[in-house]
């Protein structure tokens, strides 16, 4: 049965089939049979090799494929002595090395063949993919991916209980380009994505994330120049804050009305403008401050305090000493 | 109701990477071009629907985690925007129908919330 909790890891096996090159997943050390070869001969060659099936190779020239049931016609009819040239499946299928590995997945699903020789650039024949070999390399690319991001996690998640000081922070900044809208919440997304691994609640990385893409949309639709978006995350609350040098905001009072605007037509046309920005914020928070003088520029403060349970586990200095 | 069947029964183009669609299930909807009102309204999980096809919708539904956007009236979004996409593993679905046609069809299979 499929629940949504595995869902996403099957998900991440179809990606995977997309980003996996064949050549990393297919076996090597090939072994391949001559067109002279007897077919009692191949038999020994899969015997030994644990294989059921090989390519045909004449002077590196792909000819054809011998697998089990090519085998199994010829013992039928008692021709085990006979050439696999005779027996060999001509016409075969080949992919390329550096495929994507859903190639071989659908050709299998099309064909119903077992086995594929893999060619490089040259036509040359490198090696040969097997649906084992397929489910062996995506599984280890799995395993590699999920310790990954788990030893990350682990490592973010123990940052402020391994540093031991008396008040510990984390301090992200990001220079935000005006008018840079292609990049417009890059840096709400790095925010969101380190709050997650450093363990914080979906519900406090969701509240930061909206606040921090509003506060980068700001300084990429209003500012002169661009500003500076700082974040630093204590153990037991997250400030935010943006400074830039202008034009500055002329009434904070009416900037803070739902529905105000000052954004140009251009601006709206993408979206952006709702005058929803600063509401958004100051939903998403529990202190919002916002101090501006036209001509000099905007400093914004925000912050999120977080409960007993939604707290970063700290490593105190006090606590240390007291049980050693 | 999954996103196969909205895709199937709409006639919705995909231009992120196939996957199974049928593993991905909607669970609620929102409609706006106003990317702060999507920011305020729309739910996690959820489909959007928009006319928007630049590159700050990705930003929005990947911070929102939503399911997927399904860009009206024929807008088309750029190269970059379908790679940034693929990338946050957000599905981008394009029709020619306007977003009213799509929010009344999404309404009829169900998806109410």
């Amino acid at each position: 049965m499929l629940t949504d909790a595995n869902a996403k890891g099957i998900t991440r096996v179809e990606e995977l089939a997309y980003d996996l090159r064949i050549n990393r997943v297919m076996s090597r050390g090939l072994q391949y049979l001559t067109p002279d070869t007897r077919m009692i001969d191949a038999l020994e060659l899969f015997r030994t090799n644990r294989i059921s099936g090989a390519p045909v190779l004449d002077d590196g020239k792909l000819l054809g494929i011998v697998s089990m049931e090519d085998l199994i016609r010829a013992l039928c009819d008692f021709e085990q002595y006979a050439v696999v040239g005779r027996y060999m499946s001509r016409h075969v299928l080949t992919v390329r090395e550096s495929d994507p590995v859903i190639e071989a997945i659908q050709l299998f699903t099309k064909t119903g063949v077992g086995r594929l020789p893999v060619v490089d650039d040259n036509d040359k024949v490198v090696g040969m993919i097997t649906k084992g070999d397929i489910t062996r390399g995506v599984l280890n690319a799995l395993q590699n991916d999920i310790q990954e991001e788990e030893m990350r996690r682990y490592r973010a998640s123990h940052l402020f209980e391994d540093i031991v000081s008396d008040r510990t922070s984390l301090i992200l900044r990001y220079t935000i380009k005006a008018r840079d809208f292609t990049r417009g919440g890059h840096a709400s997304a790095n925010i969101k994505r380190a709050l997650v691994r450093l363990g914080a609640t979906p519900q406090i990385a969701r509240r930061c994330g909206i606040a921090v893409y509003e506060a980068e949309i700001n300084l990429i639709i209003h500012t002169l120049h661009g500003g500076t978006l700082r974040v630093q995350i204590d153990p037991k609350r997250i400030l935010m804050n943006t400074v830039d040098d202008g034009p500055g905001i002329p009434d904070i009072d009416m900037a803070m009305q739902p529905g105000y605007s000052t954004a140009t037509e251009e601006v709206r046309a993408m979206g952006f403008g709702a005058g929803m920005g600063l509401v958004n914020m100051q939903r998403c928070v529990d202190r919002l401050k916002l101090e501006s003088m036209p001509g000099q520029g905007t400093r914004l403060e925000m912050e999120i305090q977080l409960s007993p349970a939604e707290s970063f586990r700290e490593g105190k200095t006090s606590e240390k000493e007291d049980s050693a | 109701m999954n996103l196969q069947q909205v895709i199937e029964s709409l006639d919705l183009k995909v231009l992120t990477r196939p996957r199974d669609f049928r593993r991905v299930v909607p669970t609620s909807g929102y409609a706006s071009d106003l990317l702060s009102c999507v920011m305020a309204g729309a739910k996690n999980g959820g489909l959007w629907v928009t006319l928007q096809a630049h590159m700050n919708i990705v930003a929005v539904a990947a911070l929102l985690e939503t399911s997927a956007i399904i860009i009206t009236e024929g807008a088309r979004p750029e190269a970059a925007v379908i790679e940034k996409a693929n990338e946050q593993e957000i599905i981008l679905l394009s029709t020619s129908l306007p977003t009213f046609a799509v929010v009344g069809k999404l309404w009829e299979m169900g998806l109410r919330d």
